[in-house]
C-alpha cells in the first residue's frame, strides 16, 4: 500500500528547481505532490509523480543525485478532527515521523497526506487496521 | 636604542659568521652521516661522503630533502641522538595522514630559546616587558618557542595560548602586557574587539611580534594603528626548529636570518640549482647547530628573495622577504599547515569520491576553510537528519586530521570543474602575496 517518493538533491541556489521543472515538463511527467526541506547550502526536493519509474530514468541520464523512497499516503476527509485521528493513532502505537507534507488533487474530495516513517510496513498494518484509507501506487496514476 | 640578546653575533663580521658556518656544517654533516642511516643513505645515492663537504662552498654537492622525506622516515628515522638524549618534540601537517615530528634535546631547546629571544628584543623587548603569547602551545611552536625566548629575555612571561579573546584582553589591561605574540589575524581580530569593547585606553602594548602565517603591508599598518604598537614578522617552520628563524628589526625591510644557526640557500624550485643572492626563488636551510634533529638542505617550499645588503639595525645576518608564494600546494590557513592531500585523505578515508574544491577566504581578518563536496547516491537520503549525520562526521574527520574546522559544503553532483590535466583543487580568494 506504499507509493513512491522521489527524492532529489537540489543546491540551494537560484534556479535550481526551475531547471529541474523544467527536464519533468520536457518528459511530460505530472507532479502530483510536492515538498522541499532545505539547509543554508542545499535542499531536498520530495515529489510523488505519475510514473516514477520513468522519472527515475530521466533523472539518471540527467545526473541527478536521487532516491525512491516508499511512503505512505493517507486520504482524509476535508473536516475537522480527521487528521488528528490519524495521528494518535500512530502515536499511541509508537510511530515516529520522519516527515509530512500534503496535497489535494482536483478530481477527487478530500486531502491526502503523505508520511514517511522508519518501518512502513508497520504503520501500514496498523493504519489498515484501524480502518484508515490509503491509496495505492495504482491509485497515484488517477489521481 | 637598539637592543640585541646576543650583540657579539647578531652583529658578527661576515668573516666570522662564515667561520662559523663552515665549522658548523662539516661538524653536522660528520653528525648525520654517523648517526643516521636515512641520511647516509641519501649521501650514498648522490655519491657524497662527509669528506666532500669542506665549507659552505661544498654545500650544493649535499642532497635536499624534502617533507616527503620527513613522511618517510617518520617517526624515528631522522633522529640523530640516542632517544635518552632528546627531551621534547614539536609536531606540523604532514601532507597526507602522517604528522612531521621534529625532536629537540635539551641544548637545542636553549639555542631556539636565544633564536626567539633575539626576535623579542629586535622588537624593544627587554626584562622590563610583559610578553602575552597567544600562539597556541602544545604539538605548534608558536607558543613554546616565544614561551622560551621571553624567559631568555627575562620579561614576564603570560603563557596564554591561543583563544578565549575575553581572558586575552582582561590580562593584557590588567597585568599589563606591553608585548604581544600571535599569528596577524589573531592580531587583528584581538584589535577589534578591544575597539568593539572601549578599552583601548587600557592597553599599554608596544610592540607585537607577529607570524606563522602570510600577511600584507596593509595589514600590518591596520594593526599598528589599531593598536598603536609597532608590528614585527618573525619566520619559522618546525622542521627547521620553529618561529625565530628569521625575524624582523626596527627597520622593517625584511627578516634577518639566524645564520650562526642555519643556513639558507635560495634555489629554483624546477631544477634545483642554486641561485645568486637578490634571486626569487625556494628557500632552502640546512640547520648547523641542531644536535636531534639537524636538516640539511631542507626545502621550505617558500618562494622568497635573499638581501644582504647593510641594514641600519647593525645586525650584519642575511634578510630574507616575506614568503611570496609556495612552489607546492600548501594552504596556511588560521596559522596551520593544510595540504589539500590531507583533505582528499580524509574523504576517500571516509567513501567520498576526490571530487572536491577547497575555498580559502578572509572575513574580517579571520580565515575561513570550506571544503565543497559533491553528493553521491550513496551519501545521498531523503531526510535531512541523515545527511546532516553524514555531513557532521566529515567535518569531524576533517577536525582531527587538520586540526581546524572546515566547513563542509555538499554540491551538486558534476558541479565542480574538471579540468584537463590537474583538478582545480584550491581556490583562495585572500590577497596574501
Amino acid at each position: 500500500m506504499s507509493v513512491k517518493q522521489i527524492s532529489v538533491f537540489l543546491e540551494n541556489a537560484a534556479g535550481e528547481l526551475a531547471s529541474f521543472t523544467d527536464v519533468l515538463s520536457k518528459h511530460d511527467i505530472d507532479m502530483r505532490a510536492l515538498s522541499i526541506a532545505e539547509t543554508r547550502d542545499f535542499g531536498i526536493l520530495r515529489i510523488i509523480v505519475n510514473d516514477p519509474d520513468k522519472t527515475a530514468e530521466i533523472l539518471k541520464e540527467e545526473g541527478y543525485v536521487f532516491s525512491i523512497t516508499p511512503v505512505i499516503a493517507v486520504a482524509v476527509s476535508d473536516e475537522p478532527g480527521s487528521l488528528v485521528h490519524i495521528l494518535h493513532v500512530l502515536g499511541e502505537n509508537n510511530i515516529n515521523l520522519e516527515y509530512t507534507y500534503a496535497f489535494i488533487t482536483r478530481r477527487k474530495e478530500g486531502a491526502y497526506l503523505v508520511f514517511r516513517v522508519e518501518d512502513t510496513d508497520k504503520a501500514i498494518a496498523i493504519l489498515a487496521g484501524n480502518k484508515i484509507p490509503m491509496i495505492s501506487q495504482e491509485e497515484v496514476y488517477t489521481l | 636604542m637598539t637592543h640585541y640578546y646576543q650583540p657579539e653575533i647578531e652583529c658578527a663580521s661576515r668573516e666570522q659568521i662564515t667561520a662559523w658556518q663552515n665549522e658548523r656544517l662539516v661538524k653536522t654533516v660528520h653528525h648525520v652521516y654517523k648517526n643516521v642511516p636515512y641520511y647516509r643513505k641519501l649521501m650514498e645515492e648522490k655519491g657524497v661522503t662527509p669528506d666532500d663537504i669542506k665549507s659552505v662552498a661544498d654545500l650544493h654537492k649535499l642532497p635536499f630533502l624534502t617533507k616527503a622525506d620527513l613522511r618517510d622516515a617518520y617517526p624515528y628515522g631522522l633522529l640523530a641522538v640516542p632517544l635518552r638524549d632528546a627531551v621534547r618534540i614539536q609536531s606540523t601537517s604532514g601532507t597526507t595522514g602522517k604528522r612531521v615530528v621534529a625532536f629537540y634535546t635539551q641544548h637545542d631547546i636553549d639555542l631556539w630559546d636565544d633564536c626567539c629571544a633575539r626576535a623579542i628584543m629586535a622588537a624593544g623587548g627587554t626584562k622590563e616587558d610583559v610578553v602575552q603569547v597567544c600562539y597556541g602551545y602544545g604539538l605548534f611552536t608558536g607558543g613554546p618557542g616565544l614561551n622560551g625566548g621571553s624567559h631568555k629575555v627575562g620579561s614576564l612571561t603570560l603563557p596564554m595560548s591561543s583563544g578565549n579573546t575575553d581572558r586575552q584582553i582582561q590580562f593584557m589591561c590588567d597585568l599589563e602586557a606591553t608585548i604581544l605574540c600571535c599569528t596577524p589575524s589573531y592580531a587583528a581580530y584581538l584589535a577589534e574587539s578591544i575597539h568593539e569593547r572601549g578599552v583601548r585606553d587600557q592597553i599599554k602594548l608596544k610592540a607585537g611580534i607577529f607570524g606563522a602565517e602570510a600577511w600584507t603591508e596593509e595589514m600590518r599598518h591596520d594593526i599598528e594603528n589599531k593598536l598603536g604598537i609597532k608590528a614585527y614578522d618573525i619566520y619559522g617552520l618546525t622542521e627547521i626548529s620553529g618561529p625565530g628563524v628569521a625575524f624582523e628589526c626596527e627597520a622593517q625591510t625584511g627578516m634577518h636570518i639566524n645564520e650562526d644557526h642555519f643556513i639558507a640557500e635560495i634555489i629554483d624550485p624546477e631544477t634545483g640549482e642554486v641561485l645568486p643572492d637578490g634571486s626569487k626563488g625556494e628557500l632552502v636551510f640546512t640547520s648547523i647547530t641542531k644536535e636531534a634533529f639537524p636538516l640539511l638542505r631542507y626545502r621550505t617550499r617558500d618562494i622568497c628573495v635573499l638581501t644582504r645588503e647593510k641594514c641600519s639595525c647593525g645586525r650584519t645576518h642575511v634578510k630574507m622577504c616575506k614568503p611570496m608564494g609556495r612552489s607546492d600546494d600548501m594552504l596556511i590557513v588560521k596559522g596551520v599547515n593544510v595540504f589539500p592531500s590531507q583533505i582528499e585523505t580524509v574523504l576517500l578515508n571516509q567513501g567520498y569520491e576526490a571530487n572536491y574544491q577547497i575555498i580559502v577566504t578572509r572575513e574580517n581578518n579571520s580565515d575561513k576553510l570550506e571544503v565543497q563536496v559533491e553528493m553521491t547516491p550513496e551519501m545521498f537520503s531523503d531526510t535531512l537528519s541523515q545527511i546532516s549525520a553524514k555531513e557532521e562526521e566529515l567535518v569531524e574527520a576533517l577536525k582531527v586530521m587538520l586540526g581546524i574546522y572546515a566547513k563542509v559544503r555538499l554540491v551538486a553532483p558534476k558541479s565542480i570543474t574538471r579540468s584537463e590535466g590537474k583538478a582545480v583543487r584550491v581556490i583562495d580568494q585572500r590577497k596574501l602575496y
